[in-house]
């Protein structure tokens, strides 16, 4: 915050600090983006990225700048013209997800069309959404649950597949353990990760009891001719290496009106999308007539993702 | 019956010329009337439709007598109800190219879930209000839908089993990189 300040202030007399023509921010900022390229081992760190702001105190010219800037880094790196959208949260718009478990047949579309989607990287290939195969004698009782399943043909017989992803909650206990303030709970209800400002701590993963979040471990292996170029800051622009990533509600389509990838592509219909404050709605229609249970309820992390039974 | 109809055509037009006057399309209107609103064509057989390019009722008579099928059509396997059902409690005997309500109605193949919605009346109401079955498109706006028998072949409704995608990689087997823990 105090640095925000001095930026607006007139630059101080530049004879009396560093010399070498330099001005003493622009002196002191060369200095730390050194020590910091010494100290993390990561060359490609520029020195405009290592003092980017956490995301929500940039101003508009900053936003704009660092836009350009991971535009041109995309296009050196990918040789695609990515966009990197900042299209903020509609107003009067919460999203709100119902899957139906009567429905879905665990035939993992979803999952791959996500990877498409959000730019993940492909080897080893982190997926956001996770199905588990389920005993129908046991119900949703996560201890009888298979995440590898692979048969020839989907649905087997005796059982049921409940797909998990981030439950966008209304309270996130991993917003509440970051450090740093990387990760935050936007106006319509997604949480977002600034990737620039993460540290890759994982206490998010740790916090999380939905198993949601995921960590690059590595660069992410990215295939240029398999990136998405439709991105969002928040969403599926290209993660750097050590960086936190999650489920965004697909920011980047919905935030324009559109479902979500895995909504788009489900062959059975299971997954209903849209807005909870709109009283037409499909999701508020689910919520209003259907069976509805959230995940792990008593943990009191008050998810906008619903399971239902539409039957 | 007419003036019915005639109330419909004047209802509908109306919806139509909705989107005109205001600037968003209304919502929730006559759900799913089959005009407006983009549904696919139904999933014909290559070549089977129209019917009545055999079916003319000329070089081949009409024959209601309920019997299986042996010169024509025979990969149909009837596993909806096949005991108390056949082919003209659906398809119209007359009018070939259309199906039929109990009513004795002609709908056309586009309007199918018309037919459909007279026994599962629960699936009908959840598929108009976008419950039931699959939507894309716009989740404030313009929405696609699905018929019925886009999903459920009419004659077997069973919902067909799929091959599932590669499941996720065992952390086992994921191989180490250079440049990366993993």
């Amino acid at each position: 915050m105090t640095d925000s300040k001095l930026t607006s202030l007139p630059e101080p007399s530049t004879e009396a600090s560093g010399g070498c023509g330099l001005g003493r921010r622009e002196f002191l900022g060369v200095g730390v983006a050194a020590v910091a390229t010494a100290l993390t081992g990561c060359g490609t760190l520029s020195k405009e990225e290592f003092l980017q702001h956490n995301f929500q105190e940039l101003s508009k010219e900053e936003v704009l700048s660092v836009i350009a800037r991971l535009e041109k880094e995309y296009k050196a790196k990918y040789g695609k013209d990515v966009k990197v959208g900042t299209t903020p949260a509609m107003p009067g718009v919460i999203f709100g997800y119902a899957l139906d478990l009567s429905r879905c047949i665990g035939c993992r579309r979803c999952v791959h069309a996500c990877v498409k989607e959000n730019n993940q990287s492909r080897n080893p290939e982190v997926q956001w959404i996770r199905v588990l195969q389920l005993d129908k004698e046991e119900g949703v009782n996560l201890q009888h649950a298979e995440q590898y399943y692979n048969p020839a043909e989907v649905p087997e017989e005796g059982h049921f597949y409940m797909p998990i992803q981030c439950q966008q909650c209304k309270k996130p206990p991993c917003v509440k353990v970051c450090p740093v303030g990387a990760t935050w709970r936007e106006k319509d209800g997604i949480v977002v990760v600034d990737y620039n400002w993460c540290i890759g701590c994982r206490y998010c993963m740790a916090a999380c009891p939905y198993g949601a979040r995921h960590f690059n471990w590595g660069e992410p292996n990215l295939p240029p001719d398999q990136v998405n170029t439709d991105t969002h800051y928040l969403g599926n622009r290209p993660r750097p290496k050590g960086v936190v990533e999650k489920c965004t509600f697909c920011v980047q389509r919905t935030r324009k009106g559109l479902y979500p990838a895995c909504v788009e592509i489900c062959p059975t219909g299971s997954r209903k999308f849209g807005n909870l404050l709109d009283k037409t709605s499909e999701i508020r229609y689910v919520l209003e007539n259907k069976r509805v249970f959230k995940l792990k309820e008593e943990l009191n992390t008050q998810p906008n993702f619903f399971y239902f039974y539409g039957v | 019956m007419n003036a019915r109809l005639i109330r419909f055509a004047g209802l509908s037009l109306l919806l139509l010329a909705l989107p005109a006057m205001a600037k968003e399309p209304p919502k929730k209107a006559e759900p799913i009337a089959q005009e407006g609103i983009q549904v696919p064509k139904p999933p014909f057989t290559e070549g089977i439709f129209p019917c009545t390019g055999c079916h003319d009722g000329k070089s081949m008579k009409v024959n209601t007598t309920r019997r299986a099928l042996v010169d024509m059509h025979g990969d149909i396997e009837l596993k909806h109800g096949p005991e108390s059902r056949w082919c003209l409690d659906c398809h119209d005997a007359n009018s070939r190219d259309n199906l039929h309500l109990a009513s004795g109605e002609k709908v056309d193949f586009t309007a199918s879930y018309k037919l459909c919605g007279q026994c599962h009346g629960d699936k009908f109401r959840d598929w108009r209000e976008g419950i039931h079955g699959k939507r894309t498109g716009s989740w404030n706006g313009q929405k696609q839908y699905l018929l019925c028998v886009n999903c459920h072949n009419p004659h077997s409704p069973r919902f067909a089993a799929l091959k599932p995608m590669p499941p996720p990689a065992r952390p086992e087997a994921i191989q180490t990189r250079t440049g990366g823990a993993r």
